[in-house]
């Protein structure tokens, strides 16, 4: 391009007729800004608009025939209890008014959905597989363990005894946000076992009495 | 004695290499892009760490903020099937192209009796439609039959895929193409709504669902 604008030296030696040229040179500012304004819509449309799933596996529904299927022994557990915006909790077995346990009869602790209220909650209980997981990590940085078999190990950590194991219950007005809120916790937390339940009358009675 | 002289450059750069780059990014971006079909239903989804990335072969359940439920079936050759098996059981007869209209329409949410009526109306119509979205109570819970149906068909065009995949001499993962359960909810929708749903799919014994959430990102 630069050759063809500054042409036409040789030409005028040689005595030849030629038609004067204008420069061939055109300005591409206009057409650059929109080739660039039309880059930067595409590219931030195909980033955000792919959507993300979070999956959550459900407990089998018990068949309500069999009747010898108790509920199971519920071991280093922890209930959710949710509310509008609201978050209950209680660990262990449930003990209504009339059948207290050791401790007498449970008592809903409240909490929040906040980084210091239910993260701090749930990462104090699951200590076990988090410092279990930093293990792994640490051994995964270094090369000495697969990436099947850091999966495998963090898997066994999160079915361990000392695992903590979730129960959420919510009532009628609870939204879907309080609840994939609560999830994202657990998965924050590497809970493996999540089991939304529903919810008994006592304990409805003692979150109606909380909210009051 | 002459002075030296600075060269006189041009002050243009030349940017046919950057104009030539930034229509080349823009060409494959636009080629790439594939743009979200509109929705009859606006839904505020929560949001999640989660960066998983949704699968192909899906039946998605919504629930708008009222608690009105949707369905959606992903495939063309499976909502053929499925809009099939549903006018078989419900008795319900339809011209082709009410059924062209339904295999490539997306969420839908009306009952079997309001639908002759919605794939009759334009697209823009379909989203003022008032309905109550498709029912799913005890007495009348349409939305078990079109996720069963939905799912033998999603199975059937999962299978096909993966012999195909096969044939082209790949090694696929048969996971990657069996139907999966999307339920996309509203954030301000009540959880007894969503449960509703969720105890549908439990009692056809899929338990294995995924939400739809918005990126959030992972404390560290």
């Amino acid at each position: 391009m630069a050759e063809m604008a500054e042409g036409g030296g040789d030409s005028q030696h040689k005595g030849k007729k030629r038609a004067k040229k204008s420069s061939t040179r055109v300005d591409m500012t206009p057409m650059v800004d929109l080739a660039f304004l039309l880059l930067t819509f595409f590219v931030l449309t195909a980033t955000f608009s792919k959507p993300k799933v979070m999956s959550l596996i459900y407990p089998a529904k018990i068949d309500p025939k069999d009747e010898k299927v108790d509920q199971p022994k519920i071991n280093n557990a922890i209930t959710f209890l949710l509310s509008k915006d609201k978050i209950y909790y209680y660990s262990g077995q449930f003990y209504p008014v009339d059948k207290p346990g050791p401790d007498g009869p449970t008592k809903l602790e409240v909490t929040n959905f906040g980084t210091d209220g239910v993260r701090k909650l749930l990462a104090e209980g699951n200590k076990y597989v988090l410092s279990e997981k930093k293990i792994y990590n640490s051994q995964l940085k270094k090369k000495e363990i697969q990436d099947s078999t850091y999966l495998r190990h963090l898997l066994e950590a999160k079915k361990n005894k000392k695992a903590l194991k979730v129960l959420i219950k919510s009532d009628d007005k609870a939204t879907c946000k309080n609840f994939i809120d609560l999830i994202d916790e657990l998965k924050i937390a590497e809970i493996g076992v999540i089991a939304p339940v529903d919810l008994m009358p006592q304990e409805n009675e003692l979150i109606q009495a909380k909210i009051k | 004695m002459p002075k030296i002289k600075a060269p006189k450059g041009s002050p243009s750069i030349d940017m046919t290499p950057m104009v030539d780059l930034a229509f080349l990014l823009v060409t494959f971006f636009m080629l790439s892009a594939s743009f979200r079909s509109s929705e009859p239903v606006d839904v505020d989804v929560p949001t999640s760490i989660s960066d998983k990335i949704i699968p192909e072969n899906v039946i998605v359940v919504t629930i708008d903020v009222k608690g009105r439920v949707f369905f959606n079936l992903s495939g063309v050759e499976s909502r053929r099937e499925l809009i099939g098996s549903m006018a078989k059981k419900y008795g319900f007869k339809m011209n082709k192209d009410q059924e062209d209209k339904f295999v490539y329409m997306t969420t839908f949410g009306c009952s079997m009796s309001e639908l002759p009526a919605y794939l009759n109306l334009e697209a823009n119509a379909q989203k003022k439609f008032p309905t109550l979205g498709i029912p799913c109570d005890s007495t009348r819970n349409e939305l078990k039959d079109w996720i069963s149906f939905g799912n033998i068909s999603a199975v059937n065009s999962g299978i096909t895929a993966l012999f195909e995949a096969k044939s082209k001499g790949l090694t696929p993962n048969p996971n990657d193409f069996k139907p999966k359960f999307i339920l996309r909810l509203d954030s301000k929708a009540l959880y007894k709504d969503a449960q509703k749903v969720i105890d549908v799919f439990r009692d056809l014994n899929l338990n294995n669902l995924n939400f739809i959430t918005s990126m959030e990102l992972a404390p560290i």
